[in-house]
């Protein structure tokens, strides 16, 4: 059976030029780039040519850092919690934390820790587009008390872009530090710190046909940070942990390769997408999550009445499909989803969502192929339906 | 924690054959109607149970032979998981060829146990079991339609759970049933309190009349209680409690020891016991004519000490203070 992969929001094929770019790096040019002979410097250059890579697929500054850790978790860790360190655990006045309602886990998981040590965070609510307006940062945020604000660039499941450069100056105005969750907007989207004053953005190379287990850190010039894992003096002291070199060399790659293809993603994988999400439509009950406008141009999040999110999932996969549901049954979390509450999606379609990603990589066949699927299932599992009786199509 | 829960995603390698099987390729899946019911002579009933935004509803009909009330056949419709349909499909062939009162004794467990490959392997991993409760709570809704009876016949109808629809008396089954200790395994098994959380202690967002917590408590306690009420004659020595073993020690001295000891205007009282490893220490102290007996530290304490292991228990130690 060939399979079709569309949950790439998830994670992504690694680059067949990313990992070619990565192979040296094993085992000829294997040295720890901290040490002063030869097999440490020889590695340099290609670090460098990483680097500019990276700062050059998101228009930072050379006076900007951008440090390499392990994943965007991380990244969205050390900005969280260093602005706990300094603002909150030494007792300054800034003692109130800003975020949303549909963050990923990496960051709403974080600030509900903080919570548990008494931080007070605020959770923004997303408006009927399912966005979080910027007038509602702007009642909530306060010059004097507020420490940090945490947005997502754009959501993982629903793909819904947010009004980060609106935020940016909202933050400035108030000179708050401002950290945004870019982890599904590099590669997607255009991200520019040179346009979007952001102070902190976080991404990881997996979602850009990069290797998994590395991720990047923006630092705008002029801001500190405290480390989440001290040590040795890699990344100038703001992170420690020997570099993982060959994989760093791949994210670079794969940061060049995923900017010269955005145009291909704008119009080739947006046209794949808008092919399998007006088929989607053409089904009958079914609704798509957020206007298309508003979202990356990879993402679909449906909702099927009458079948249960999870049951959905088995079917696609049975026949090699393969999606993504946040449905309640199959996660750890039974809650509804807050962009569907929000978007006064009724609740009895929490449990029918299934997100369907795509990349530069998909084909029109099988955008075509997993048509037929989708239908196939749809058919079998609302015949077994309690709650839908209708012929499906 | 274990090695095995370090990496993720593996919820449908934990399902097993027969689920998978059910949920590909479900058997008693469809509907009965008014004219199949007329064609048996049968009654036709039908029970919903669940809702959509609970993320499980499951609708179960039955032809019911209204002289035997035999169950002619079953079928049911779901909206649910793939343990929910797997469930749901074992749960009606199951109720075919049984009385609606026999059916109404199918336990979540006994579905479960349908769906396993082996007898000492899970059919369904725990936060699944869920889905088996509601395919026996649509049985006893379906048995409530049959006899034309509220359903709380069958069940106390008072609701916890609003969110997950969950009855006090199911949170109750299921803690005595699994032995549960924790309100996480109450979630896991019913559901109850994994939405809105509100029943789960007081609170939250809304008010309840019961909260997971409590009835967790008093359920337990109650637990505990009925162990304690057994009859002693019932029990082994050492499964009875301290004061019951002090009351059967006190038995047989009255009964054996003292008629004896009282002749010679001797007497002797228990100051105290203690359960040890495997033995019962009896501390006892004589009193009248054994005080200073010469025969009270080796013969009298023999007899005592023979008789009490006789008679109530060999792992009986007797001490003299």
């Amino acid at each position: 059976m060939k399979r079709i992969y569309l949950d790439n929001n998830a994670t992504t094929m690694v680059d067949a030029d990313v990992k070619a770019a990565m192979d040296p790096f094993f085992s000829d040019m294997y040295g720890n780039p901290n040490s002063l002979h030869s097999f440490g410097t020889e590695v340099h250059p290609a670090m460098r040519e990483a680097l500019d890579r990276i700062y050059e697929g998101i228009h930072a500054d050379d006076e900007d850092d951008i440090i390499i850790n392990s994943c965007a978790s991380e990244g969205n860790n050390t900005v969280i919690k260093s602005a706990y360190y300094e603002n909150i655990l030494s007792g300054g006045k800034k003692n109130r934390m800003i975020t949303s309602t549909i963050e990923h886990p990496a960051v709403s998981n974080t600030y509900r820790f903080l919570e548990k040590l008494g931080v007070e965070v605020i959770w923004l609510p997303v408006n009927k587009d399912g966005l979080i307006a910027p007038e509602t940062l702007a009642e909530a945020i306060d010059p004097d008390t507020t420490a940090l604000v945490s947005m997502i660039w754009a959501n993982n499941e629903t793909g819904l872009i947010n009004p980060v450069k609106e935020y940016a100056e909202i933050c400035r105005e108030n000179g708050v530090p401002l950290h945004l969750d870019a982890v599904q907007a590099v590669g997607k989207i255009p991200v520019d710190m040179r346009d979007v004053k952001a102070d902190f953005i976080t991404f990881s190379a997996h979602k850009f046909h990069g290797p998994k287990g590395i991720g990047g850190l923006y630092v705008r010039q002029g801001n500190d940070i405290i480390p989440l894992i001290h040590g040795g003096e890699q990344m100038a002291g703001r992170r420690a942990g020997t570099i993982n070199t060959p994989y760093l060399i791949g994210m670079g790659k794969a940061m060049e390769l995923a900017v010269k293809n955005l145009d291909y993603e704008d119009t080739e994988v947006r046209k794949l997408r808008d092919k399998l999400e007006d088929a989607l439509l053409a089904i009958d009950d079914v609704q798509v999550i957020g206007k298309r406008s508003l979202r990356t141009p990879n993402t679909i999040l449906a909702s099927f009445r009458g079948i249960e999110g999870e049951a959905f999932l088995w079917d696609l996969n049975q026949q090699g499909l393969a999606a993504s549901t946040g449905s309640a049954c199959s996660s750890e979390s039974l809650e509804s989803n807050p962009t569907f509450v929000a978007m006064d999606i009724g609740n009895e379609l929490a449990h029918t969502g299934m997100r369907f990603s795509l990349s530069r990589y998909t084909t029109e066949q099988e955008i075509d192929a997993a048509i037929e699927v989708i239908k196939n299932a749809v058919a079998r599992l609302r015949a077994i339906s309690s709650t839908h009786n209708k012929e499906y199509i | 924690m274990s090695k095995d829960s370090l990496i993720g995603g593996s919820l449908w390698e934990q399902y097993s054959d027969k689920v998978t099987k059910r949920m590909n390729n479900p058997s008693f899946m469809g509907e009965l109607t008014e004219e199949d019911a007329a064609e048996k002579g049968a009654k036709l009933v039908v029970a919903d149970y669940g809702a959509d935004s609970c993320g499980d509803a499951v609708r179960l009909y039955w032809l019911v032979d209204p002289e035997s009330g035999k169950i002619l056949d079953a079928k049911y419709k779901s909206f649910g998981c793939g343990t929910a349909i797997a469930s749901s499909d074992v749960m009606a062939e199951m109720c075919i060829g049984l009385t609606v009162d026999e059916a109404v004794k199918i336990t979540n467990l006994d579905v479960e146990r349908a769906l396993r490959d082996s007898p000492d392997r899970p059919a369904v991993p725990p936060q699944k079991m869920h889905c088996s409760v509601m395919a026996y709570d649509v049985i006893k809704k379906a048995a409530s339609l049959y006899k034309n009876v509220d359903m709380s016949v069958f069940e106390d109808e008072e609701i916890v759970c609003e969110c997950a629809q969950v009855s006090l008396s199911t949170i109750k089954d299921v803690i005595r049933l699994n032995d549960l200790k924790t309100v996480e395994e109450i979630t896991q098994y019913t559901k109850a309190g994994a939405f809105c959380k509100s029943c789960i202690r007081p609170g939250g967002h809304e008010k309840r009349k019961f909260y997971l917590v409590d009835i967790l408590a008093d359920t337990r306690a109650e637990m505990e209680h009925e162990k304690l009420n057994t009859p002693p004659e019932e029990k082994t020595f050492s499964e009875l409690t301290l004061i019951q073993k002090h009351k059967a020690v006190e038995k047989v001295i009255e009964q054996f020891i003292l008629p004896i000891l009282n002749a010679d205007g001797g007497s002797v009282e228990v100051v105290d016991m203690k359960e040890e490893e495997g033995s019962t220490a009896v501390y006892i102290r004589y009193q009248g004519a054994c005080q200073g007996c010469a025969a009270s530290s080796t013969g009298t304490y023999e007899v005592i000490s023979d008789t009490l292991k006789q008679k109530v228990d060999t792992s009986i130690i007797v001490y003299l203070l």
